[in-house]
């Protein structure tokens, strides 16, 4: 102790005024893998100062099934449920990009009620998708009440989405050429009148609990500023970009299928922040109903894949009556079609941002390369210099501001 | 009318423009179903990146893919596509790359690129030049070989399990209950590179009846055995006929009556 005592005492180093003091190291903490409000599997590693996030290292990958590997040994048309699986919050909108990429190597034309079927669920699913987002946001900074109750109309989405392919989640609705199976009117009317009474009525009053609500601001607001620099630096698309106040929606810049004959606005951030994340969502949920009711009014008859046998099959009851059609048939569920030689990128607006599908063809039945540009991926690795400067408790907000689905990050 | 796919317009001129921005940088321009494809020499790609991100306005990287060609001789391209939203345009620009080969880094240009270069590294193996943070991303921690390159097998090398004697998770050699399926669909009207089962027959075919299968040229014509030989005869008859000594002259009955082995005739 008194050659402790002694060199304490003759210490005379400036440059290290702390000496003798015990010096305070940086906490880590290891949040997740398995965390509620981690959305899925992801393990942050961040390093604390205090309760100020220092750096904060996500780990991706825990649910990583190879997706792209398996999609090379699958003819086209099996490749098409694993992107159902991708991101299992808005199922639809990973189907569009890659039937879309599909048709655009091959050059097909999609008949025009299947181009407005297809808008009419996109669109149901960014409701479904956002109901999913929004209310899980809301429930991670404190609130019970306003996830309950998205959880009803995520619920009603669902039952539509069984009602037209048969399945709740992993539909596999959307195929190259067109749909699945036309939709019954009776369908088309329940939307409808759901779109004008239980979707309004269940939102707003969800909404009118939150957006005002001071404890929901005081989470929210100013929180993960990201300027208009940072957003194009970082890649980011969809609901953060235009948090960040760039106008950019693919839906009106590069239109796909009937998007163009749409009347709809773009919302944007003012602030930059969490809570301009949150309310450009709420209002692209407004916006989606808009698009759908125009759908419902303009969507004409017609076929809803198209008559290139070579790509589409035939009906059930065309197949009993017809050889050809039944050759067709046949030979599409085993061999598939075939796509001519080539390289296309297809991204469209999905819930979360530009989902793109990177195709290579070499004129096989299979994919060589179908490359998945998730919009997770980007956004997550934004985390570190977002999150830099901010309370631990922020994480949550922040992490549910981005809308994230590990199915789609780690494919 | 053609696909539905979101349309987009090539500028007027667009090729031209980037050709003379990049100059030498640019080996080739593939123009294929409205989608511009900048194909860049390998060593000035940070160059080329800068100049489109300043002067050509393409202010955001959306992607960076891998792509395997096991029969090139630089087996990979590593492929960017560029997003501008100011002109509302993409482009894909691409460099070939092989296993030892750094590609040079992006991420000074766009922080995005940190986590896509460590997809293409972790999934096939391409060294990025400057990449600071180039660990595996995706696979699992500890995980070996690239799984994205064509010779990496679908199902893996490896399995993993929780083992209830270790009381922990532990890998193991992949064993398939079922071989792995893959059909192939070339059609023989349509140049399948291999003989159909059965064709092998066709070559060096008589017309008329097919050949009987040529037999194994033997060297010593096979004869019938003689007595000598296989050592049948009388001697050997009656040695069969001695008994040996410890021989019983009848069978043993048994003498456990509950094994009912026994016949009844053997009883003495």
């Amino acid at each position: 102790m008194s050659d402790y005592l002694e060199k304490l005492d003759h210490h005379t180093d400036a440059a290290d005024p702390t000496y003798g003091d015990t010096e305070i190291q940086n906490y880590t903490i290891n949040f997740g893998p398995q965390h509620p409000a981690a959305h899925g599997v992801l393990r942050l590693v961040m390093e604390l100062d205090g309760e100020i996030v220092e750096r904060c290292d996500p780990h991706v990958g825990l649910l990583h099934r190879g997706t792209e590997k398996l999609i090379e040994y699958k003819t086209y048309l099996q490749a098409l449920p694993y992107f159902d699986r991708l991101d299992y919050c808005s199922p639809l909108g990973m189907e569009h990009s890659y039937v879309l990429a599909i048709e655009k190597l091959l050059n097909l034309e999609v008949p025009l009620r299947a181009q407005y079927l297809r808008v009419f669920f996109a669109e149901l699913t960014r409701i479904c998708n956002h109901m999913l987002n929004l209310g899980s946001h809301v429930m991670d900074v404190g609130a019970m009440t306003p996830n309950l109750w998205l959880f009803e109309i995520r619920e009603d989405c669902l039952n539509f989405f069984e009602r037209a392919s048969g399945a709740r989640m992993h539909s596999a609705y959307f195929r190259p050429g067109g749909v699945h199976q036309d939709v019954p009117l009776k369908l088309l009317t329940d939307i409808a009148d759901w779109l004008d009474t239980r979707l309004p009525r269940l939102f707003e009053d969800a909404m009118s609990l939150v957006v005002d609500n001071r404890i929901f601001k005081q989470r929210n607001v100013d929180i993960a500023i990201v300027s208009k620099e940072d957003a194009l630096k970082w890649g980011f698309s969809g609901p953060m970009i235009r948090g960040s106040g760039i106008p950019w929606d693919i839906r009106k810049a590069q239109p796909y299928d009937v998007y163009d004959r749409m009347e709809f606005d773009v919302p944007v951030g003012t602030n930059y922040d969490c809570y301009d994340r949150f309310m450009v969502r709420v209002e692209e949920v407004r916006q989606s109903a808009r698009i759908m009711k125009q759908c419902l009014n303009e969507m004409p008859e017609g076929p809803i894949a198209s008559f290139d046998r070579k790509v589409s099959p035939p009906k059930r009851g065309e197949m009993k009556r017809s050889m050809e059609a039944l050759i067709h048939h046949f030979k599409l569920y085993t061999e598939g079609f075939h796509v001519p030689a080539g390289e296309v990128y297809v991204a469209t607006e999905s819930p979360k941002g530009e989902f793109g599908v990177y195709l290579v063809a070499d004129g096989s039945n299979k994919p060589y390369r179908c490359k998945i540009r998730p919009t997770a991926f980007s956004h997550l690795q934004a985390m570190d210099f977002m999150m830099k400067g901010h309370m631990l408790a922020d994480t949550t907000a922040v992490l549910g501001a981005m809308d994230i689905v590990f199915g789609e990050c780690d494919r | 009318m053609g696909h539905s796919a979101p349309r987009i317009m090539n500028p007027q001129g667009i090729a031209d423009e980037i050709g003379a921005l990049l100059g030498a940088m640019l080996i080739e321009t593939v123009d294929h179903a409205d989608e511009l494809t900048l194909i860049v020499a390998r060593a000035e790609l940070a160059n080329a990146m800068a100049l489109l991100r300043d002067m050509g306005h393409y202010q955001q990287l959306m992607e960076i893919a891998g792509v395997d060609y096991p029969d090139r001789p630089e087996r990979f391209e590593v492929v960017y596509h560029l997003l501008s939203v100011t002109r509302n345009h993409r482009v894909r620009v691409k460099v070939s790359t092989d296993e030892d080969m750094p590609v040079p880094t992006v991420t000074h240009l766009w922080p995005v690129a940190g986590w896509l270069e460590r997809e293409v590294f972790d999934m096939y193996g391409v060294v990025f030049d400057g990449n600071t943070d180039l660990r595996r991303i995706l696979t699992d921690y500890g995980f070996k070989g690239h799984p994205q390159r064509k010779d990496f097998p679908l199902t893996g090398y490896v399995e993993l399990r929780y083992s209830e004697e270790d009381k922990r998770v532990v890998y193991e050699p992949v064993k398939l209950a079922q071989d792995f399926r893959s059909f192939d669909f070339m059609s023989p009207w349509e140049g399948a590179d291999y003989i159909l089962p059965g064709d092998e027959k066709a070559k060096g075919e008589a017309p008329g009846a097919p050949t009987p299968a040529a037999s194994p040229a033997a060297s010593t014509p096979k004869t019938t055995g003689k007595k000598a030989d296989t050592g049948a005869g009388e001697a050997a008859n009656k040695a069969a006929e001695v008994k040996s000594a410890d021989a019983p002259a009848k069978p043993v009955s048994a003498t456990d009556e509950g094994k009912g082995a026994a016949k009844p005739e053997d009883k003495a």
